[in-house]
């Protein structure tokens, strides 16, 4: 079966779609995120060696996963604007990035208030916080350079190569605890060879991963909505948007 | 019940970290469809009055 998957990159095909499956993801990031924090608080047992103080860890490692993979997702889409000149995909990438930016602030928050009971230090120039700082940065950098061009058009494009340059980031956030012996701790799940390997207990484990899942579907949620904003925003003159607006009536 | 908002001596720390993403998080969501909601009906003033002058 062939689709024709340019029919939905048309932003009037689009919004309604987008429109009909938000509330899905997020009835069902909801859900996940009542069973997530039970499980965090109720279920995961405390840690031998660092106490109730580990929790954090059940918002921390979701933010700073979900920092790292709307930021590719986010360069994907300016790429595709770039090269196929689709209007929804630069769209979509404005629609991610202020998400985005949460999840990195999220991400350096708590690791702050991680680091304070587990380091003695709220901040340090350690290779994986500094590498994370720069990523908010770029989160920041792009949606200043998107709004500071009033032709939509260009603003696409200036951003999205700030985006596409920024990717570097990327892989040295990830493998900075490797790379550099600093005081961020290892990855406590790996992805090598033979699949993942988790130095947590399994409780722990699929906690971590029942709220990763829950910010996966916020973030659809929040992202296609404020993808509808910005389609009508841009696409206010066009007729489907008149016509659909006398629909309402 | 005191127990467990003390979290041992950590209380501060985590609570401090889930109140303030649950703030953004529920800050976000409330945000994006308000401000979704408010341009659906500016939008449809507008369409309103515009239809109204070619009558």
């Amino acid at each position: 079966m062939a689709i024709n998957w340019f029919k939905y990159s048309s932003p009037a095909t689009f919004y309604p779609l987008a429109g009909r499956i938000s509330p899905w993801f997020a009835v069902a990031s909801a859900i996940l995120m009542v069973v997530g924090l039970y499980m965090s608080f109720f279920v995961a047992p405390t840690d031998y060696k660092q106490g109730e103080g580990y929790r954090i860890i059940f918002i921390h490692v979701p933010a700073a996963w979900m920092s790292m993979v709307i930021y590719v997702v986010m360069a994907g889409w300016a790429a595709a604007g770039m090269i196929w000149r689709t209007r929804l995909s630069s769209m979509m990438a404005t629609s991610l990035a202020p998400t985005g930016a949460m999840f990195t602030f999220i991400a350096l928050w708590t690791g702050a208030l991680w680091g304070k009971p587990m380091w003695g230090t709220w901040w340090v120039w350690d290779a994986r916080l500094t590498s994370e700082l720069i990523l908010l940065f770029l989160y920041i950098g792009f949606m200043a350079l998107e709004s500071a061009i009033d032709d939509p058009r260009r603003a696409a494009r200036a951003s999205g190569l700030l985006a596409l340059v920024g990717i570097v980031n990327i892989p040295i956030i990830y493998y900075s605890v490797q790379w550099w012996n600093t005081l961020h701790q290892g990855s406590s799940i790996k992805f090598d060879g033979g699949g993942m390997q988790s130095s947590m207990t399994d409780i722990m484990l699929w906690t971590l991963l029942i709220m990763t899942l829950a910010c996966w579907f916020y973030t659809i949620a929040v992202v296609l909505t404020r993808l509808r904003s910005t389609i009508l925003e841009r696409e206010s003159g066009s007729v489907w948007v008149k016509e659909m607006l006398q629909e309402k009536r | 019940m005191a127990d467990f908002f003390a979290m041992g001596t950590h209380g501060v720390y985590i609570w401090g970290s889930y109140g303030v993403t649950a703030l953004f998080m529920i800050g976000e969501a409330f945000l994006v469809v308000r401000h979704k909601r408010t341009l659906l009906q500016r939008l449809g003033r507008m369409v309103r009055l515009n239809s109204k002058e070619l009558e």
